[in-house]
């Protein structure tokens, strides 16, 4: 099982370097480089640009030196915890991580753990009462949750509350909490606001785990030995939850793997609607702007939570199936 | 037999059925699955109820257990007798997920199933499955229960059981895995079983095994037994009473011996005849004396290595094979599960590659090509002429492709037919095969197992193959159908001038269909010869200890369970 994970973490950091060969890749595309972008900018707005400046850019970045002495400054630089500096926000990249990073993945795994809490009951009830009023109207929400696009649920939840409730669901925090430092006040306030985007974020995707649990649950009730655990005496909502519902979970805890990066790059329109401050208005800006270094770390960093999130995935996988737990141990 | 007629003493009745309907509820209305069925369980004795899929067996037995969601108990009583206390408990118009029958189902009655593989869950160990229901209706905890069920596992000859309890089904060999489900049944000590075909998907050796094994914990316990099955054998070795089943009627019930003597209805005869049919055929005149070879193995070896578990030791899968199949001969690979036929008929399809020997073919054109190497496949001439028939009539059809895209996709492949010749050409293999041309534009799902197969050889027969390789092709259908299903191989073999490689593990089958029959046994070929020679005169002793476990569908001729009906 170590030998296992130790294996796995040694082909994510070999992942890792061949995605940085690709994000830096990226960043390199567009012609000439964020310096002249830069200056084009600065320039375009009327301000001028002291050469020295200038030097001192180009030489820091090694922008004249050739592409692979500039790939390997960049991951010495990343290695060494330095993920560049942002030009348009003009702060370093790190900088930008710290204020958003904690914000970012709260919002965002609170958002997934409220899917899974209402996917798996309404999937659940789905498959066992297949056709019944309350299968159908949940397929129905569902079908609704999944066309109608997350930014437009969010336009319509902020003009009825404000129309109706009056109150503003846009950020995170009160204007007076927002540079605070954490206390309970400021969670109270934090809490006020986090449900909407929450609601929003998960509404969607909750929808789409909904049709996969029925989907997989609908196969595995007719199996024989749902009929050998009823045979045995069990009520029929524990035969449900401890047999079909666990086999039926498999392909649900694989998709854990990409639910982070997918939620984050996928929010970016809610996230601007209602103002959050996460990360993906950020990658957005970013990669609009071509403030690579920014543009790089974000991706570099939704890579690494892909990785991670798929090593879960697999060693949740071999908690809860002892045919892939012993599997793997013969892989190995 | 005598003990047993001593034993039809009405106080002994544990459960009476009478009167019983079941409906199956549908857009149309009601649709009959069972209609007045009565009959009784006594204790110590063995129930059969025989008929073919669709008869309705297995929803009489659900019905015992009021577990037939999402049918409907129409009518009729089932009355659970408490033979100590007198007192019946009338179990048909129970809720079915009430406290009461809940209490009766595992403790009172326990039931097992065909698919032991498919019927344990394949997430939790044995132990936690069987613990389960005796922490459900014992008064016992987590401790007692781990050693009630470590002795439920030792009851049922499993070896180890310290160890085996904490296994996983898949772990579990078939034969195991159906004594675990015995063990689990039988671990409250109930005072009825439920048998829903428990050997059919094991092999003839295993199956002798678990019959024996249930019939002396029948006798032992004094347990009523309910043992659902459709092959005549099995009644023959194991019945105290017969109810055949048809259409969901009950068409005849008596004790085993008058009903295999002195049957009364058409059915119970057809039937009977069906299973003497196979068993007792004479040798059949071979139609050709051909005895050149079109497929030719020597000395093939296969191992598969191990994975990691057992390092360094792999499965010998093929062992030094030599056969031969001749121009229009049938030749039977008969063996147990794991004895290397199947994976013999994939080296010959080019699936796997020996690591020694050799294996040839004779294409219709004359050139012989070497079957041991994957580059002969390459120009799909083999294929065209070599053609398979695999086991699973359910499994080998894609669901959602039409009878005509499944007949008509090797001539499609092939360049030879299409659009509306392709259409004719696949309406007259339909044709050939005893299905109406206008099925082909069904699904499927639309056709019983029986049909299935036919669709399969239909297939098979499109390219006018030379030979075909039939992978346990009859070992899923009923008694009847399985001969019909031979009688169209038998008269295609005529017709096309096939050659055959029949792959089987039901000695009877070999014996009505197969010219020549090679036994196989740990990979290994260990005898050959003419199929009436193995049948009736075997010389090795493995191929007498495979052709002794063939039950014999007359009840005074029993030999497999006759060793623990002493009592």
């Amino acid at each position: 099982m170590w030998a296992y994970i130790v294996r796995r973490i040694i082909t994510m950091i070999l992942t890792l370097l061949a995605l940085s060969v690709v994000v830096f890749i990226v960043i390199q595309l567009p012609p000439g480089d964020f310096v002249t972008s830069y200056i084009a900018s600065l320039s375009a707005s009327g301000e001028t640009v002291d050469q020295e400046t200038i030097a001192i850019l180009r030489e820091r970045y090694k922008l004249d030196s050739p592409v692979l002495v500039q790939y390997l400054s960049w991951l010495m630089q990343l290695l060494q915890g330095n993920l560049g500096y942002s030009f348009e926000l003009q702060k370093s990249v790190s900088e930008i991580f710290s204020q958003r990073i904690g914000i970012s993945l709260a919002v965002e795994l609170t958002a997934v753990v409220f899917m899974w809490a209402i996917a798996v009951p309404i999937g659940v009830y789905s498959a066992v009462n297949q056709y019944s009023l309350g299968d159908y109207a949940f397929t129905i929400l569902g079908f609704l949750g999944l066309a109608i696009p997350n930014f437009l649920f969010a336009l319509v939840l902020m003009y009825v509350c404000y129309n109706w409730f009056g109150i503003t669901i846009t950020g995170l925090f009160s204007t007076e909490f927002m540079n605070e430092r954490w206390s309970v006040a400021r969670f109270l306030d934090f809490a006020s606001h986090v449900w909407a985007p929450i609601l929003v974020i998960s509404t969607a995707g909750a929808a789409q785990l909904v049709r996969v649990l029925r989907a997989n649950l609908l196969d595995e009730l007719n199996k024989p030995y749902v009929l050998t655990a009823r045979a045995k005496g069990l009520p029929k909502r524990r035969v449900i939850w401890r047999y079909p519902v666990r086999v039926a979970m498999n392909p649900l805890i694989s998709t854990v793997g990409w639910v982070l990066p997918t939620v984050i790059s996928s929010s970016f329109v809610t996230a601007i609607v209602l103002n959050l401050p996460t990360l993906s208005p950020i990658l957005l800006r970013s990669l609009l702007s071509q403030d690579m270094y920014l543009a790089g770390a974000l991706i570099l960093f939704m890579g690494v939570l892909t990785l991670v999130g798929t090593l879960i995935s697999d060693l949740l996988l071999a908690w809860i199936d002892p045919r892939i737990r012993l599997g793997m141990v013969g892989a190995k | 037999m005598t003990e047993n007629t001593q034993m039809n003493d009405a106080n002994d009745t544990v459960l009476e059925v009478r009167g019983l309907s079941v409906d199956f509820p549908s857009r149309h209305g009601a649709v009959p699955a069972i209609q007045n069925v009565s009959f009784d369980l006594r204790l110590g004795q063995t129930t059969c109820f025989v008929g073919e899929s669709g008869s309705g067996k297995s929803v009489t037995a659900r019905a015992v257990m009021n577990i037939v969601e999402p049918a409907v108990i129409r009518s009729g009583a089932i009355n659970l007798v408490d033979l100590k206390a007198g007192q019946k408990l009338e179990l048909a118009g129970l809720d079915p997920d009430g406290v009461e029958i809940r209490a009766v189902r595992g403790a009172r009655i326990a039931m097992i199933f065909q698919e032991p593989m498919s019927s344990l869950s394949p997430v939790h160990t044995i132990g936690e499955q069987i613990i389960e229901a005796i922490l459900l209706h014992q008064d016992v905890d987590a401790a007692e229960a781990r050693d009630i069920a470590i002795e439920a596992l030792r009851d049922v000859k499993i070896s180890d059981p310290e160890l085996a309890v904490d296994k996983y089904p898949f772990e579990y060999s078939g034969g195991m895995r159906q004594r675990a489900m015995i063990a689990m049944a039988l671990g409250c000590k109930p005072d009825i079983l439920i048998a829903d075909e428990p050997t059919t998907a094991l092999d003839v050796t295993t199956q002798a095994e678990i019959l024996r094994l249930l019939r002396g914990l029948q006798e032992s316990r004094r347990m009523a037994m309910m043992f659902i099955t459709h092959d005549m054998g099995v009644v023959a070795e194991i019945a105290d009473q017969v109810v055949v089943m048809l259409h969901g009627n009950v068409v005849e019930s008596g004790d085993v011996d008058s009903l295999f003597y002195a049957p009364k209805h058409a059915y119970t005869k057809k039937l009977l005849k069906a299973a003497l049919g196979l068993n007792h055929a004479a040798a059949r005149s071979r139609t050709s004396e051909d005895t050149e070879a079109l497929i030719q193995t020597r000395n093939l070896s296969l191992t598969f290595s191990g994975g990691s578990r057992k390092k360094g030791a792999g499965i010998k899968a093929l062992d030094q094979v030599s056969v031969d199949l001749h121009r229009g001969e049938i030749l039977g690979i008969v063996g147990e599960s794991g004895s290397g036929k199947t994976t013999l008929a994939r080296v010959l399809m080019g699936r796997f590659q020996p690591q020694s020997g050799e294996a040839t073919y004779k294409t219709r054109a004359g050139k012989t090509v070497d079957l041991t190497n994957a580059a002969s496949f390459r120009d799909r001439q083999v294929y065209r002429e070599l053609r398979m028939i695999f086991q699973d009539p359910y499994g080998s059809l894609n669901p959602r492709m039409t009878i005509e895209q499944i007949i008509g996709e090797p001539l499609l492949v092939n360049g030879i037919a299409k659009g509306e010749a392709l259409r004719k050409r696949v309406g007259a293999l339909l044709e050939r095969v005893g299905l109406p041309a206008s099925m082909m534009e069904r699904y499927p799902h639309a056709f019983s197992g029986g049909q299935r197969q036919r669709i399969g050889i239909a297939r098979a027969i499109a390219l006018e193959p030379q030979v075909i390789i039939a992978d346990e092709a009859t070992s899923a259908l009923d008694g009847s159908i399985r001969a019909q299903i031979l009688d169209l191989l038998l008269d295609l073999r005529d017709e096309l001038g096939l050659s055959i490689l029949f792959i089987a593990h039901d000695i009877g089958v070999v014996r009505y269909f197969c010219d020549r029959v090679a036994v196989m046994h740990k990979g290994q070929v260990v005898e050959t010869g003419t199929a009436i020679q193995i049948c009736d005169d075997p010389q090795e002793p493995y191929t007498q200890r495979l052709i002794s476990a063939v039950p014999v569908p007359d009840p005074r001729k029993r030999h497999l369970t006759t060793a623990t009906a002493t009592r």
